[in-house]
């Protein structure tokens, strides 16, 4: 954090300082030195700040035209896709973005796991990000049921009977969340008051999550503690601004193609199906984001096991700070943590592939396997690590690998190879 | 090594993402691919088959499967069939509606207006399966959408029909379907050689209806797909362009200080 006063130049903007220092925040924020190694895993924090409110804007103005209704909801999305003057670009980029919003969570996730971001001094803000990213899911969720299409009202069935597994007070609290005796239109508006209320909580803990970033300040790809300002450092804007900016304009094309040109594909036919509840579809899968945690609740043959595994699975993350017992933050120095940590991305990819599966046969068998894997990372294979890893050496700044000069041989060769690992 | 680890993973979660679709539609014969006009980026409807598909769904589909979501005056917007308006005020003056109540308080029957939605076959849900055996006609407004293979899964099922394999027995009122799920439908093939007689000239066969009607309820379930894909094409271009200035602002800025970007 930059540390010298800020006065404004003009009068009147330090009459208004003085009373509420907004303009100290803007130049916080403009010189926040940033450590000028950050790679561009870094820009999705940016990139996801954007996706956020792009989910706001277009769901305020897809509220104003929908209508909360098991008899309605269908035929109202309808008329938005139809009637309303660019109803359907609007209804596509909320619901592409939905989808855009999980890549990016997903690859800042896995950013931080790589690069250790979640370690002491950081744990809070991983723990704020974890918090928003179980609203998230609690989110796309009940989005996803309001078009009140089969694969809404089935899955909504689904997921709500999942906490009836709970012993004695599972089928009062289902009853209770769906507002009656089965998933029906006391369901659906509350899962639209709740599907619109939770964005702004989630804004809410982004504002927290920065500005408990702006404390320590940001992790970097080699993960060493940096002096602030400094040589490693750059201020925030321009460098960083303008590098989010590029990452995020190759971001928008890809969204802009799912768009444009292919703006079903991740969703579900049967969710243009309206609604019915004597017919079941063949298969009930969640949207593509949820299948990892759908895979580890069918993995366990027991329903209340099953929902226990599958928030643990969450859990284990949140606590991850606290699991992980090295030292050294990033992996580019952690040659043995380096294979574990690819090993839990396809086991990840894995558990995302089985749970799009029916859960039978080889599929329930390789599920079982990923389950257990995965809490193994974080159990077993984490803690241990931390112990027995010899990590390779430190460098002392940022600067130093890049501009090569170390006086150990040793580390000036590790510091090439560092180079060409960027 | 490790780039083409990661390029591994990336084609592993694009597959599997692929893969699943391929299994949801599960247990059936490949699909008939057609090389759809509207498919591509520039992909546009052919108009001509558009009015055709409409003559195929009103003279043939319009008996037992309804368009709910669609209006009159939707045939005469862009990007769809493109009646003209007295075209579609012909058409929609063909059905009765119930209107009202008047100032005496009835109901009363007048020709459809462009402002009316499509008239339904049936009054509603129960006696559309009353009268097809106990299976409910699905309103076509969106159907592409709502099956996995979309225009061409249409197209086949209308393509698909055939004497069924040795030993399988069919019940009264079902029929035998190659790209049907579970091969059984309960709608009879709805298509014959000339069971249209199309204005335009065109020969009425069974492919030539098939397509027609299919680019028909492609329109239906995508009314604003020409619109989608012409917008489509210049954000991405504007983005381009875009992306590409703004790559060589970041270089310029990153110059100062002498670090790779």
């Amino acid at each position: 954090m930059s540390d010298h006063e800020y006065t404004p130049k003009s009068k009147v903007g330090k009459w208004f300082n003085d009373r509420l220092p907004l303009l100290t925040l803007a130049n916080h924020l403009t010189d926040y030195p940033t450590p000028k190694n950050l790679n561009y895993w870094w820009t999705f924090g940016g990139i996801l700040t954007f996706c956020l409110i792009t989910q706001i804007i277009t769901g305020i103005v897809l509220g104003m035209h929908y209508v909360a209704h098991a008899d309605l909801a269908f035929q109202s999305v309808e008329h938005i896709m139809r009637d309303v003057n660019y109803g359907w670009l609007i209804r596509y980029v909320h619901a592409n973005g939905a989808s855009m919003f999980f890549l990016a969570v997903y690859i800042h996730i896995f950013r931080s796991l790589y690069y250790g971001s979640y370690k002491s001094p950081r744990e809070v803000i991983w723990i704020i990000g974890m918090l928003i990213y179980f609203l998230m899911m609690a989110t796309a969720f009940m989005g996803y049921v309001l078009p009140w299409g089969q694969m809404s009202f089935w899955g909504a069935t689904v997921i709500t009977n999942l906490f009836s597994a709970i012993p004695l007070v599972g089928e009062s609290i289902t009853n209770w969340l769906w507002g009656g005796y089965s998933v029906d239109n006391p369901t659906l508006t509350r899962f639209f008051s709740l599907h619109y209320l939770f964005p702004f909580l989630i804004l809410g803990l982004v504002v927290l999550h920065i500005w408990a970033l702006h404390v320590p300040g940001n992790n970097n790809p080699i993960g060493i503690d940096i002096k602030k300002p400094s040589k490693d450092t750059v201020p925030f804007h321009p460098y960083i601004v303008i590098k989010d900016a590029f990452a995020l304009l190759i971001f928008l094309l890809i969204f802009a193609f799912f768009v444009f040109f292919s703006p079903n594909i991740l969703g579900h036919a049967d969710n243009y199906i309206e609604a019915n509840p004597l017919v079941t579809p063949a298969h009930i899968v969640p949207e593509w984001y949820l299948l990892p945690f759908y895979a580890i609740l069918r993995s366990v043959p027991d329903k209340l096991l099953g929902v226990i595994a599958m928030f643990a699975a969450i859990f284990v993350l949140v606590i991850l700070p606290w699991l992980d017992t090295s030292k050294v933050r990033s992996t580019v120095f952690r040659p043995i943590y380096k294979q574990f940590y690819w090993f839990l991305v396809a086991d990840v990819l894995i558990l995302g592939y089985v749970g799009a599966m029916p859960a039978e046969g080889i599929y329930l068998l390789i599920a079982r396997v990923a389950t257990a894997y995965y809490f193994a990372h974080f159990l077993l294979i984490l803690p241990f690590l931390g112990f027995k890893e010899k990590t390779t050496p430190l460098p002392l700044s940022i600067t130093e690998p890049i501009l090569g000069g170390s006086p150990d041989m040793a580390m000036a060769r590790d510091n090439s190879n560092y180079k060409e690992k960027l | 090594m490790r780039n083409s680890l990661k390029l591994a993973f990336f084609f592993i979660l694009f597959s599997s993402l692929f893969f699943s679709k391929v299994q949801a539609a599960g247990e059936q014969n490949d699909l008939l691919e057609v090389d759809w006009s509207f498919k591509s980026f520039f992909g546009k409807f052919d108009r001509a088959s558009l009015q055709r598909g409409y003559q195929v769904y009103t003279e043939v589909c319009a008996s037992c499967h309804s368009l709910k979501h669609l209006s009159y005056r939707n045939l005469a917007e862009k990007g769809g069939p493109e009646f003209t308006e007295l075209e579609a005020k012909a058409i929609a003056s063909n059905f009765e509606v119930t209107d009202g109540p008047n100032s005496d308080g009835e109901m009363f029957e007048r020709p459809a207006k462009l402002s009316d939605k499509f008239v339904m076959p049936y009054a509603n849900v129960q006696e559309a399966i009353a009268a097809n055996g106990g299976a409910y006609p699905p309103d076509m407004s969106v159907l592409v959408k709502a099956r996995s293979g979309g225009a061409n899964y249409i197209y086949s099922v209308l393509m698909g029909y055939d004497e069924p394999p040795a030993g399988m027995e069919l019940d009264d009122g079902v029929y035998y379907n190659k790209y049907m799920y579970g091969n059984k439908i309960k709608m009879a093939s709805p298509l014959d050689d000339d069971i249209v007689e199309y204005s335009d000239g065109t020969k009425a066969t069974v492919d030539q209806m098939a397509k027609d009607v299919t680019t028909f309820l492609q329109w239906t379930a995508e009314p604003h797909l020409e619109a989608r894909h012409k917008l489509g094409f210049r954000v991405i271009i504007y983005l381009s362009v875009l992306t590409i200035l703004v790559y060589f602002s970041m270089k310029k800025i990153w110059s100062r200080i002498e670090t790779k970007v």
